[in-house]
């Protein structure tokens, strides 16, 4: 039987070390952590010794950025079986990655780069999905990206793309909103249109991050996902939409470049709690 | 057919000279160069700075701008093979030892196998260093045959430079001064606890902790230092070895069992 993904239905933030003495320290306003599991695949040190400290109080999310499950390329089962390890160290309460591919061959290319959705892509991810939930023993999470190009080759909707892969392998999904916002407005495309047609009852958590703005090819506004700004007003209003119609689901803040001082972050993650706590007072009544 | 498209797209990322491969596209813009761009400018930018955070003190000593060039090159050339990122750039060094335009620092290499190790013994594994109590109870006509193991975390850097000096000039540990480029110094790396230790070895003292290291008794490792260095001082090595949690067990060698 697999572990079902178990994050608390509050806010949670992704760790960073330089906040660890203020997240142990006192009561925050979050119920999770999320790691980026690459990051705690040495052998021991203070990064173990953190993640030990963070477990007592908090729950854990890990999070896959290695993984590559949008290869064409066998999975690397060397790192599946790190992954296997990471998680039967620290029986985390979910495990997640991304709707992307992040290497090639032997290389690894530290990005998470797009595929085109067709049927052969599709069935070329279900099982993959279906071979990282079977060497885990447990139920995934996987989250829709953030993308700057598309393929002509594509032929079915990425909200689409997703909710078979869910019904296909069972795995939950990750709903990153700020990616959904950043992703309308770099296809020309209706966030609201994507999140009416997204299986929100698969939604098992949900990121939030804040975002950069460049310029493409014609002068327009190109939004990058750079986890290195607050979350931005429109992507809280979609976050609430979201969670008015789910009631409330896991959120994370994600905050990877500049890194802001923690009442910062702590404070993002008290505007998500706010969020959450709204909706299931409205549930309750 | 999505593979061989990826391997053009991958292949495109890491070499700016490459086209944007014909099946990408935006809806208004085609071909949509500059978003292309934005996934190269991550990779490599990502890369860069992986490296970056491993070798600070090399970024130091050459400024950001010549170790951004260096680095981008490494990277194009020597991209990771591993989804672990602290674990990139074992290579560096030697990338930056065959760079023509670091050959005036001929120290440089040195320095970021400094740092190198350091990061190696940051994610060491742990173990419990023994304490000098833990060797009170030596029997001093024995001690010739003491075997030790050294803590996971030990890595020893031998440098024909002053490797110690400069990277605790660039690393904040010892105010800027002027160095002597042919004074040859070894480092000893170690973790005993969570912080990592740089420190500069006696004459002797690497070839000490090698032939300690092989698995070699006190007395043969000795007479490898000696070899070394005349003035090798054993009793000054030994309580540096006992002292700074550089060992995790002990044997004596008619002793079944390790001390540890």
């Amino acid at each position: 039987m697999q572990q079902h993904s178990t994050l608390p239905r509050t806010a949670g933030v992704g760790f960073k070390s330089e906040h660890f003495a203020d997240i142990v320290g006192g009561d925050q306003p979050i119920g999770f952590v999320e790691i980026h599991a690459e990051n705690y695949m040495g052998d021991g040190g203070a990064p173990h010794a953190q993640l030990r400290a963070l477990c007592e109080r908090y729950a854990l999310s890990v999070h896959g950025v290695g993984l590559s499950i949008g290869s064409m390329a066998p999975l690397d089962r060397d790192h599946l079986a790190r992954l296997k390890r990471l998680c039967d160290r620290y029986d985390p309460a979910s495990f997640s990655e991304h709707l992307a591919w992040s290497s090639h061959g032997e290389v690894y290319l530290n990005d998470l780069l797009p595929l085109p959705y067709t049927d052969e892509t599709l069935g070329r991810i279900v099982g993959h999905v279906d071979q990282v939930q079977h060497a885990l023993n447990r139920e995934m999470l996987l989250e829709n990206p953030s993308t700057y190009l598309q393929f002509t080759e594509s032929t079915i909707p990425e909200s689409e793309f997703l909710a078979e892969i869910s019904r296909r392998t069972g795995c939950g999904l990750l709903l990153d909103v700020n990616n959904v916002f950043v992703q309308a407005k770099n296809h020309g495309t209706s966030a609201e249109a994507y999140l009416s047609s997204f299986p929100l009852d698969r939604v098992r958590e949900i990121h939030l991050g804040g975002h950069d703005e460049q310029t493409d090819d014609t002068g327009a506004p190109l939004l990058i996902d750079s986890h290195g700004a607050p979350v931005a007003d429109p992507v809280w209003a979609l976050y609430e939409r979201v969670i008015s119609a789910t009631g409330p689901l896991p959120t994370l803040i994600e905050w990877d470049n500049d890194v802001p001082a923690w009442p910062v972050l702590a404070a993002e993650a008290r505007a998500a709690k706010a969020i959450l706590d709204r909706a299931a007072r409205q549930r309750a009544a | 057919m999505f593979a061989p498209l990826q391997n053009d797209f991958a292949a495109a990322l890491l070499d700016a000279h490459k086209a944007v491969p014909d099946a990408l596209t935006a809806h208004n813009a085609n071909p949509p160069v500059k978003r292309f761009a934005v996934y190269r400018n991550n990779v490599i930018v990502g890369l860069v700075n992986a490296l970056r955070t491993r070798f600070p003190a090399t970024e130091k000593i050459v400024g950001a701008d010549f170790f951004f060039a260096m680095a981008r090159l490494f990277v194009a050339a020597h991209p990771p093979r591993s989804k672990i990122l602290s674990a990139y750039g074992e290579d560096f060094p030697d990338f930056i030892a065959t760079f023509e335009p670091a050959a005036e620092l001929p120290y440089l290499p040195d320095v970021a196998r400094l740092e190198a190790a350091r990061t190696r013994a940051y994610h060491a594994a742990d173990a419990e260093p023994l304490s000098p109590q833990d060797f009170g109870a030596l029997d001093p006509a024995q001690i010739g045959n003491l075997r030790v193991t050294l803590h996971p975390s030990l890595q020893i850097v031998r440098s024909r430079h002053p490797v110690v000096t400069i990277w605790a000039m660039n690393a904040g540990d010892m105010a800027l001064g002027p160095v002597d480029e042919n004074r040859a110094e070894d480092a000893l790396v170690s973790r005993p606890g969570f912080d990592v230790l740089v420190r500069q070895l006696p004459p002797g003292g690497a070839a000490f902790l090698l032939a300690l290291a092989r698995g070699e008794a006190l007395a043969s490792a000795a007479g490898a230092a000696l070899d070394e260095a005349s003035d090798f001082d054993l009793a000054a090595n030994l309580a540096g070895l006992i002292g700074s949690g550089a060992t995790t067990s002990f044997t004596l060698s008619d002793q079944k069992d390790p001390v540890s």
